[in-house]
């Protein structure tokens, strides 16, 4: 189940940020509050950014912040958090990004059902929108819910 | 017959690729296309045997070399974009596949 990862404490809404790498962060940060990643993950990420492009803003407004196992993930986890302001991440069809979905894997495998239910809840655009102007992680957790 | 290969890239080959993947898959579903997809990352990826690769505009110049066809797609989310950009090229590999 998806809300076995994303639980209240993996989704802060209407997070205040200037520019996509604190936005990152902020996502990021979830990930270490809950001992899953190292700190260093959260600088991986943001290297990952930098070196690769935006190419993780895999859909309009939406990115998919993540870097590989080896950079000190744990366990599999997943955070979402959704900007007050969206900010730019330089992709020419995707910006302005709204929404930051960070994940960890351990693997090749072991994040990919995780991935799965949260593309299938993506699949639905009314989804995605709904999760740009989420003010409630409550409710938020019924979405994957249902 | 082998199947087609069509490969899917992102920076790492586990997260972007994969969702991508998914909606790729479910369109191939819909239309009866029988493919195999796989994931693959910056480094490896350009080193895999495949017939078709499916990546994002910013690792595109990873292809641009290849003689086999580079479909760019913006939104991994877009079942629309996959089919209105992927199918026709998709189709055509699997035509000359083997020939």
């Amino acid at each position: 189940m998806l809300t076995d990862y994303l639980t209240s404490e993996m989704i802060e809404l209407q997070v205040e940020v200037n520019n996509w790498e604190e936005a990152v962060r902020a996502g990021g940060a979830l990930l270490v509050a809950s001992g899953k990643v190292e700190e260093r993950y959260v600088d991986a990420m943001v290297n990952a950014v930098n070196e690769l492009g935006p190419y993780m803003v895999l859909a309009p407004g939406l990115a998919l912040a993540h870097s590989r196992p080896e950079d000190g993930v744990k366990e599999v986890c997943m955070s979402i958090i959704n900007l007050a302001t969206p900010v730019e991440f330089g992709s020419q069809e995707n910006d302005p990004v709204y929404v930051i979905i960070s994940f960890g894997g351990v693997d090749h495998e072991s994040h990919i059902g995780m991935l799965q239910e949260l593309a299938r809840f993506l699949l639905d655009e009314e989804n995605q929108k709904f999760l740009r102007e989420a003010t409630s992680a409550s409710e938020m957790l019924n979405a994957f819910n249902k | 017959m082998s199947k087609v290969k069509v490969m899917i890239i992102c920076g790492f080959g586990l997260g972007s690729s994969m969702v991508l993947k998914m909606t790729l898959d479910d369109v191939l579903k819909e239309e009866n296309i029988d493919v195999e997809t796989f994931c693959s990352d910056s480094y490896v990826g350009t080193g895999e045997q495949y017939d078709i690769v499916f990546t994002s505009q910013e690792l595109v110049y990873l292809f641009e070399n290849n003689p086999q066809p580079t479909v760019v797609i913006s939104n991994f989310l877009s079942k629309d974009e996959i089919r209105n950009k992927g199918l026709e090229p998709l189709r055509e590999v699997i035509e000359n596949h083997g020939k």
